[in-house]
């Protein structure tokens, strides 16, 4: 009977499936994390944001997240956005205006460059 | 800050931060009684009654990353500026509520601002928290109108569809924009 060893490789395949599956979506995954602590807010982020979203909407970008995060603990660099790009390492941006935060998505976000002029160094 | 709707914005960050499952807003205009009222109210975590008391005080904060909160300061200096003032109601391990109140005429009140963009960046940015959006504006002819927004059925219709998918977007946006626009005649100021 076949029965058990079918089981067996059909719990595989279904492992191996997930797998391909986080693979694919880790790679393909790109974030965008606005920094919205108090500072951040006073700083313009909510319209640094809005112009994020506002990129998504009208260039039909797909499969993007946004997230907001808090105080990341450099106020004076506020508006801070970040972008995590499928497995390259995150890259904080300083000072994003609603301006430069299209520039972002353009650059990086779509054109997968880093922005080199607004990264800050940490 | 300069808009209340940016306070709004940065309390809800509060409740976020808090743990909260649900999470109400909601801005009352109200002509006939010249009284402008916003408020936050979560079920997250809550405070002792020592940290609801601390909460007032500008140089308390729960972050690690600076020694000053200012948040919910802020917002209260803005209130009695213009002979309201700020309520804060909370039980530890059963949420809190913020509640700020402004005389709407004051001089000294800043611009109520942007609220639907407030209210669609916190949608968007916490998919995982049910949000509950009000805004009810009386007119001083007692003319009541009211936008409410509810998430729970958009997210039970979208299943598992981000809603940072540009389609998706723009159809919340949508929602948010033209339910406030229906809301005027509102003065600003």
């Amino acid at each position: 009977m076949p029965a058990i060893k079918s089981l067996e490789e059909l719990k595989r395949v279904r492992e191996e499936a997930l797998v391909k599956k986080q693979m694919k979506a880790a790679l393909g995954q790109i974030q965008v994390i606005v920094a919205m602590g108090t500072c951040g807010i006073a700083a313009g982020a909510r319209d640094t944001m809005k112009s994020v979203l506002n990129y998504i909407e009208t260039e039909k970008l797909s499969g993007v997240t946004v997230t907001q995060t808090g105080c990341m603990g450099m106020c004076e660099q506020e508006p801070i956005v970040q972008v995590i790009f499928g497995e390259q390492a995150k890259v904080t941006y300083g000072k994003v205006n609603a301006d430069v935060a299209a520039q972002i998505m353009k650059q990086h976000v779509q054109g997968g460059t880093p922005l080199k002029d607004h990264v800050l160094p940490i | 800050m300069r808009e209340i709707a940016l306070h709004l914005l940065d309390i809800a960050e509060n409740s976020v931060a808090a743990e909260s499952r649900n999470i109400h807003m909601d801005v009352v205009e109200n002509l006939q009684h010249d009284l402008l009222t916003v408020s936050v109210k979560d079920n997250g975590r809550g405070m002792d009654a020592e940290n609801a008391k601390r909460v007032l005080d500008p140089f308390y904060t729960t972050r690690t990353t600076r020694k000053v909160g200012l948040g919910i300061p802020l917002l209260k200096l803005a209130a009695e500026q213009t002979e309201g003032g700020l309520s804060l109601e909370t039980e530890s391990g059963k949420g809190t509520r913020i509640e700020a109140s402004f005389r709407h005429s004051h001089i000294d009140r800043m611009p109520l601002g942007d609220v639907g963009t407030t209210f669609f960046m916190l949608l968007i940015s916490y998919p995982h928290i049910h949000w509950v959006f009000k805004y009810q504006v009386t007119a001083k002819d007692g003319v009541t109108n009211l936008f409410e927004l509810d998430d729970e059925e958009i997210k039970s219709v979208l299943g598992d569809t981000p809603l940072t998918e540009p389609d998706v977007l723009k159809i919340l946006r949508g929602m948010i924009e033209e339910g406030i626009q229906a809301l005027t005649p509102q003065t600003e100021y």
